[in-house]
């Protein structure tokens, strides 16, 4: 037989759906899959019970006809969501022990139509960093190497486990989520597909909060169409989340593919988005990028988004304000790790100096700082302003344009500890990403190149709110006329 | 803005986080460096601008009645407590 772990969601669909194997078989051949990949370190935790269980309801709904849209389909789950009974400690030290005893929504949608769990997913510690290396069980790694290089590389983040999982074949697709890039980085460092959704366009409740008015939730996969099969079951109106949308969801598959046309589509390129010293080789993909589209009959548009470049500094007081607020509860009294004090103030602070990381500690100390009395003005009131600019870029951009084409990354994936020490440099990582997050637009970044060391470069595709469906489209066109090998040599075994 | 040793100890006593001594001196170099930094956005003329209070500007604001649709979970709620007494969160002793 064939080995499972290959197969794209799509395809294994159709296989279990002939009878070609069972979901066992499959669950069995990630399962083996992840043994033989822990030196990636892509998983804290492995369900493998949960999982085997799980795939036996689905042999038996499959026996019956009564399959649902994800039937079988083994998912990994990053460490950020609640999933009842099983660890959920957003790789913190903080959060020791946690087992909810409620699962969020997102994954509960996926499980009620059909998924499987395999296990949690490895990440920067409550989503804050662009590395996996801020992880309490210490860096994932990227299944991908430079050529004639052993070095290790990271993945991304703060998904970075997510991304290493699927681009590893130890999972079929993955949860992930994006605050600032979290999971468009990880997916252009693995040679992935990431979407960021909508803000709104799924529940954040049962999601580790970080920064609320950022954070959404969206699938890593192998493929744009298997992206859009995970984001359908994923997205949804939730009345437990007041920021959720009580919009439809289309069937997103329906649109990922390169056989609905791209004539009449405008695609804008954002002048600013060419920044000083971005390498040539990820100007260049995104020339051909463009060319790809005009190609297949897209017109090439120029934009200005003017305020491009203010994005980042703005996002790093919103974001670590709103982090600051978010991670209050953390005080070793309801949950997670308690060290004692001589007195309640004394418990807390012991409690969070040792709970905490050195970047979490670094942003709830910024986040206290700018929303502190006399700075609140200055800080975040002045951010909050300049993120309505940003948001009037864009919609200015879109009476033009249907979407937006820009490089995902700055960079390829890099080695481990090349950045640790600078946290600045470490943030300029989401350079392309973020102003999609302060704006509150679907933002996906899907593969269209290798470096010249052999690793994957990607592109990433804006649209307007509520509409991932073009998004696909115009993804699904890249995937294509990229043609790319994006299987890793498998290193690790 | 820079921050000195003493500010930072002051944010790390609001924000609850035990900061050593020696931790001081590095946190204060490097908030700097972020605040510093985002000082760009001074060069943002946002006179007139609006802050953006929600992402979701053009929804109504979503609202439920005003009912109890959730309940009877003590041992949910206290269930990953580090220190409990019957149906009780254990602090220590704040009152004298």
């Amino acid at each position: 037989m064939t080995d499972l772990t290959r197969l794209t969601i799509a395809e294994a669909l159709k296989g279990l759906k002939r009878r070609d194997f069972t979901a066992t078989e499959l669950v069995e051949a990630y399962l083996d899959a992840m043994a033989a990949g822990r030196a990636l370190n892509a998983y804290v935790v492995e369900t493998p019970d949960k999982a085997l269980e799980m795939a036996r309801e689905s042999d038996e709904r499959l026996a019956r006809g009564e399959a649902r849209p994800l039937e079988g389909i083994p998912i990994g789950v990053k460490d950020l969501f609640a999933t009842r009974g099983v660890h959920t400690q957003a790789c913190s030290h903080i959060l020791d022990d946690f087992k909810p005893t409620y699962e969020s929504t997102v994954t509960a949608n996926l499980w009620n139509d059909g998924a499987v769990m395999l296990g949690k997913l490895n990440m920067d510690e409550f989503a804050m960093g662009s590395s996996n290396e801020t992880s309490y069980y210490g860096p994932a790694i990227n299944p991908w190497r430079r050529k004639d290089s052993e070095e290790k590389l990271v993945p991304g983040g703060s998904s970075g486990g997510s991304a290493a999982a699927v681009a590893a074949r130890l999972c079929a697709g993955a949860t992930a989520t994006d605050t600032g890039g979290s999971i468009r980085q990880p997916a252009a460092f693995t040679g992935t597909v990431g979407i960021k959704p909508t803000y709104g366009r799924c529940s954040r409740w049962g999601i580790v909060a970080f920064a609320s008015s950022l954070d959404q939730a969206g699938p890593i996969a192998r493929t744009v169409k298997d992206a859009a099969i995970l984001l359908t079951s994923m997205a949804g109106h939730d009345e437990k989340d007041t920021t959720s949308a009580n919009v439809p969801v289309p069937d997103f598959a329906a649109a990922a593919t390169q056989e609905r046309d791209l004539k009449g589509m405008r695609i804008g390129i954002p002048k600013e988005y060419r920044v000083e010293g971005m390498p040539e080789e990820i100007d260049r993909l995104w020339q051909q990028g463009a060319a790809w589209l005009a190609e297949r009959g897209a017109e090439i548009v120029e934009v200005s988004l003017p305020h491009t470049k203010y994005a980042l500094p703005a996002y790093y007081i919103v974001a670590p304000a709103e982090a600051s607020s978010n991670l209050a509860r953390y005080d070793g009294v309801r949950y997670g790790l308690r060290v004692e004090g001589d007195d309640l103030i004394g418990m807390y602070e012991n409690t969070r100096a040792e709970g905490f990381g050195a970047e979490v500690k670094r942003r709830v100390l910024i986040g206290t700082y700018v929303l502190s009395a006399g700075y609140y003005d200055a800080y975040y009131l002045k951010a909050q302003k300049v993120r309505t600019l940003i948001r009037r870029d864009f919609e200015k951009a879109f009476e033009q344009v249907d979407a937006l084409l820009t490089p995902a990354t700055p960079s390829a994936a890099f080695p481990l500890g090349a950045m640790t020490d600078d946290p600045l440099q470490m943030y300029l990582n989401d350079i392309f990403t973020v102003t999609v997050n302060m704006a509150g637009l679907p933002g996906i970044s899907v593969p269209a190149g290798f470096s010249a060391e052999g690793l994957p470069l990607a592109l990433q595709i804006i649209g307007r709110p509520f509409d991932e469906e073009t998004l696909f489209t115009v993804a699904a066109h890249v995937e294509d006329a990229a043609g790319l090998d994006l299987d890793p040599p498998q290193w690790w075994k | 803005m820079s921050v000195d040793t003493e500010t930072v100890r002051r944010i790390a006593r609001l924000a609850r986080i035990r900061i050593s001594d020696e931790e001081l001196k590095p946190l204060a170099r490097e908030l700097s460096a972020i605040l510093q930094w985002v000082e760009q956005l001074n060069e943002v003329d946002t006179e007139n601008v609006p802050p953006m209070t929600s992402v979701e500007e053009d929804m109504p604001m979503k609202k439920r009645k005003d009912i109890v649709t959730d309940g009877d979970c003590v041992e949910d709620i206290l269930a990953n407590a580090p220190a409990r007494e019957g149906n009780f969160f254990v602090v220590p002793k704040v009152v004298e």
